[in-house]
């Protein structure tokens, strides 16, 4: 019996000092890391590991079926295609040596390739381009990127992801060895963006056959070409590495040997981790954003995605809604205050929009951004929007309308939720707002049959050009689904897509006279927030560049300094 | 005995057999498909793809095929890890959550048992109202807010024990199990205690007394053998549901098992991973309930099935 009582009483000490640790409260939170700023030094340490935490698994590592952010980020890591962000998230010639041949009516495109290395040792031909796109597009690939990114952009693309053309008939053509022909639909300005994409990513013929069904299902069955490769990934585990790719063409310009990547999906265990000195970078969310708000270590990025209210004119696509009338959308678009939104309900760094294209995220030739041309439109204003309400009642010969609000279920997004209709009840009298909070696949769902009044979505770039947010609202888009059809909309998104392709002032002119009119004139949608990412990082961590679309993340130039 | 298995075996296999049928009609009727969330594809895109995953023919036949690639122990292949083997996934996953499972029950149930024998050979002393205090506690607060404690302080604060993560041997999965086994030990030590108090003022314990046994003998040859019967009935259920794993004790621990990846799956549609991880869980909890009746009779003579007689 005395072994029992030990036991017992250990185990009471336990559950005791637990608990009555809890109440002690957090006085020495911020003794950690406080003298990692004192010395301000960027000469890399002898050890180059970096460590850090992904919120979700790798679902896969091939190019031609990635669709999430976490393969998107370790793809642009392990591999290169064509071009590569740079550091200041603007596209620059990565495998492709230099700038292409481009014919006069900006249609085909000739690269040529420089001399670079699969991890294997063997040469990044055109034909692995030629492969990997063919690939992507074959419907039996099933891919979804492939379609999307190349449908309207490569010549046939289109037909044969429809089946009604051979995937040899894709507009791609290697040449010889060095040299890789892409003929398009038609000119398509941000083309060169899109070879950063990771759709766009060689793939080994050989190889990818050889591999068959196994191709990519884990980290010893893909061939890397880019700065680093992937080592211990067992295919849907939660960690794995990168190691230095010692056949990388730029291999002089990558300092990491080493990056440990675990998956933490709670935020709190991130930051756990973060503050054990474990791990060198932890994403803030929700409670954590406002506890570490001045944390002089915390990094904000500003991303390319925007959030808005999608206002659906015609249920299932047939019965009008309230919102078919534009003054009452108009109402609606006004009726919140963003400010206090962003600030005091999401606080976590994002912003206020009053735009469909983000800023900081698409330049004319004269740098400047696109954003300027328009400024803000339909800003917060309760009067303007409580007299377009009574004059789209009126119109309506109505008294009270009810809408339905879907968003969805999380946390966050239910508190978001709830300030919205207080606000809307608030400031539209009349108005009743019924809330419908469902998970996200259910969202969409509910999205494609266009069952719900008022919805809380958002969109994040696919390539750098205003037209990834402006071509979501023509008539013919499978992203529309909330029935806004205006025939003006659909001739100034042609224009900027064919007639102007190869005049850039008139086709900037051309997207932004388009968003001013689904802004503002229409109010067709309703923007709410343009988000930012929020992080802890430690500042011996130096030139971790963050991208606002694409890939999350390139660790090409990262290096350790000042951590020893 | 062996018909009684035979027979028990037969009925195992028909419970199996209803609870794939169940979960695959009811899943069906879960709103949205695999794919709605590549809100990308256009219709004709979304017809490939739905083809390429068989999802484009009827239900019936779809079932008889999902029955027939089960009995060979194919799950077929994840929708969310694009074409990983459910089967192989399933096992990669198990692992850990299986681990701490067999863990936790383990240091659960002992120091749980130990807590309630006490608490009823002292009862309404000290050590009495403790125990039964630490077993309120148990019950009452949920795993994830001693998981989020521990790792607080044990991991960050002292530095005693890893953080999280899977990735330093033994010394990842102390922390936890101490968190996963709060419950089976207030639990243990609760259902002992009752029924130590209950069987220790029996007639035949005083005739053990009057006989001269001490009072070692007594409480473990006669009171605890019999508090173990109604033990057994709850641990069983409560095994099952340890070693197939906790949602929120492998996320704040970043574990790589089973739970966390069940749910996730029922969240993004990902259906043979879900088929996959029930007809599992099925499995594991109607081998444990066989086990438990089995055990039964090892403890208790009095209810030794038909046929062990003999």
């Amino acid at each position: 019996m005395k072994k029992s009582k030990l036991v017992w009483l250990l185990s009471l000490v336990l559950v005791l000092s637990v608990f009555l640790a809890a109440c002690g409260g957090k006085d020495k939170d911020e003794t950690k890391g406080t003298d990692n700023n004192t010395e301000k030094t960027n000469k890399p340490d002898a050890k180059q590991e970096l460590n850090l935490m992904e919120t979700a698994e790798i679902p896969t590592a091939d190019s031609a079926l990635v669709t999430d952010t976490v393969g998107f980020t370790v793809l642009n890591n392990v591999n290169e295609g064509l071009y590569r962000l740079n550091k200041d998230n603007v596209a620059e010639p990565a495998i492709a040596e230099g700038e292409p041949k481009v014919n006069e009516d900006g249609t085909v495109y000739t690269f040529t390739l420089r001399d670079a290395k699969w991890s294997d040792g063997s040469a990044v031909t055109a034909n692995d381009f030629e492969f990997a796109w063919k690939r992507a597009i074959d419907p039996k690939t099933g891919s979804e990127y492939g379609p999307y990114m190349m449908n309207g952009v490569i010549k046939n693309a289109e037909k044969i992801a429809t089946g009604k053309a051979k995937p040899d008939t894709l507009g791609v053509k290697a040449v010889d060895d060095k040299t890789l022909e892409v003929t398009l639909e038609k000119p398509v300005p941000y083309f060169l963006s899109l070879m950063a994409f990771g759709t766009f990513l060689p793939q080994k013929e050989e190889f990818v056959k050889e591999k068959g069904k196994q191709y990519a299902k884990n980290s010893d069955n893909i061939l890397y070409n880019g700065p680093f490769v992937l080592t211990d990934w067992d295919g849907t585990g939660l960690t794995w590495k990168y190691k230095k790719n010692e056949n990388y063409w730029d291999k002089d310009n990558v300092k990491l040997d080493t990056i440990n990547v675990d998956v933490v999906k709670e935020t709190g265990t991130g930051v756990n981790l973060y503050n054990s000195g474990e791990k060198d970078r932890a994403g803030l969310n929700g409670e954590f954003a406002a506890q570490y708000a001045n944390d002089k270590n915390l990094v904000k990025t500003e991303e390319a995605s925007v959030f808005y209210l999608k206002l659906n004119q015609k249920r299932g696509g047939k019965t009008d809604t309230p919102l078919a009338n534009v003054n009452i959308r108009k109402a609606i678009a006004q009726a919140f205050n963003k400010e206090e939104l962003t600030k005091n309900v999401l606080a976590n760094g994002s912003e206020p929009a009053n735009y469909l294209v983000p800023k900081n995220f698409t330049f004319d030739e004269n740098n400047k951004d696109f954003r300027d041309v328009n400024g803000d439109m339909n800003k917060f204003d309760a009067t303007a929007a409580k007299e377009s309400w009574e004059k789209g009642l009126k119109e309506l010969g109505v008294k009270k309308v009810e809408l339905e609000f879907l968003g969805d279920d999380g946390d966050l997004s239910k508190k978001m939720d709830e300030y919205m209709k207080n606000q809307l009840e608030k400031n539209l009298p009349g108005l009743s707002i019924k809330l419908k909070e469902v998970p996200f696949q259910n969202r969409i769902e509910l999205d494609t049959k266009q069952d719900y009044d008022i919805q809380f979505a958002g969109w994040g770039p696919d390539y750098q050009d205003p037209l990834t947010f402006i071509s979501l609202w023509t008539s013919d888009s499978a992203q529309n689904k909330m029935s806004y059809a205006s025939k003006e909309y659909d001739k100034l998104v042609k224009d900027a897509n064919i007639t102007y392709a190869n005049e850039p002032a008139k086709r900037w002119q051309a997207l932004a006279d388009a968003e001013k009119l689904v802004v503002e004139t229409d109010a067709a949608i309703a923007p709410v927030y343009q988000r930012t990412r929020i992080a802890l990082q430690q500042p011996y961590v130096k030139d971790l560049v963050i991208h606002n679309f694409g890939a999350d993340y390139s660790y090409k130039w990262a290096y350790i300094a000042g951590k020893e | 005995m062996a018909k009684y298995v035979t027979k028990r075996i037969i009925y195992m296999i028909i419970t199996l057999f209803l609870i794939a049928s169940f979960t695959f009609f009811l899943m069906k009727m879960l709103p949205g498909s695999p794919i709605s969330s590549a809100p990308k594809l256009t219709p004709e895109q979304l017809a490939v793809v739905e083809a390429k995953y068989g999802l484009d023919k009827p239900l019936p036949e779809q079932y008889l095929q999902y029955l027939g690639n089960m009995v060979k122990l194919d799950f077929g292949v994840s929708f969310q890890f694009k074409g990983a083997d459910v089967t192989q996934l399933i096992i990669n996953r198990a692992g850990p959550s299986f681990q701490l499972g067999i863990q936790a029950l383990v240091l659960g149930t002992l120091i749980g048992i130990i807590l309630g024998m006490i608490a009823a050979l002292k009862q309404n002393t000290v050590w009495d109202y403790g125990s039964t205090l630490i077993a309120i506690f148990g019950l009452s607060i949920p795993s994830f807010v001693f998981a989020t404690l521990l790792q607080y302080w044990v991991g960050v604060k002292w530095e005693l024990l890893p953080v999280a993560l899977w990735k330093n041997g033994f010394s990842s999965s102390i922390m936890p199990t101490i968190a996963l086994a709060i419950g089976p030990l207030a639990t243990a030590a609760r259902f002992v205690r009752t029924e130590m108090v209950e069987v220790l003022s029996s007639d035949y314990i005083l005739l053990a007394k009057a006989k001269g046994a001490s009072r070692f003998e007594i409480a473990f040859k006669h009171a605890f053998r019999n508090a173990l019967i109604p033990l057994i009935t709850v641990m069983g259920p409560l095994a099952a549901g340890l070693v197939t794993g906790s949602l929120v004790v492998e996320q704040i621990f970043a574990i790589p098992g089973i739970g966390e990846q069940f749910v996730k799956s029922i969240n993004m549609n990902d259906f043979p991973i879900i088929m996959g991880t029930t007809m599992f869980y099925s499995f594991l909890l109607i081998v444990i309930i066989f086990i438990v009746d089995i055990l039964y009779g090892i403890i208790d003579p009095r209810i030794r099935l038909a046929g062990g007689t003999k």
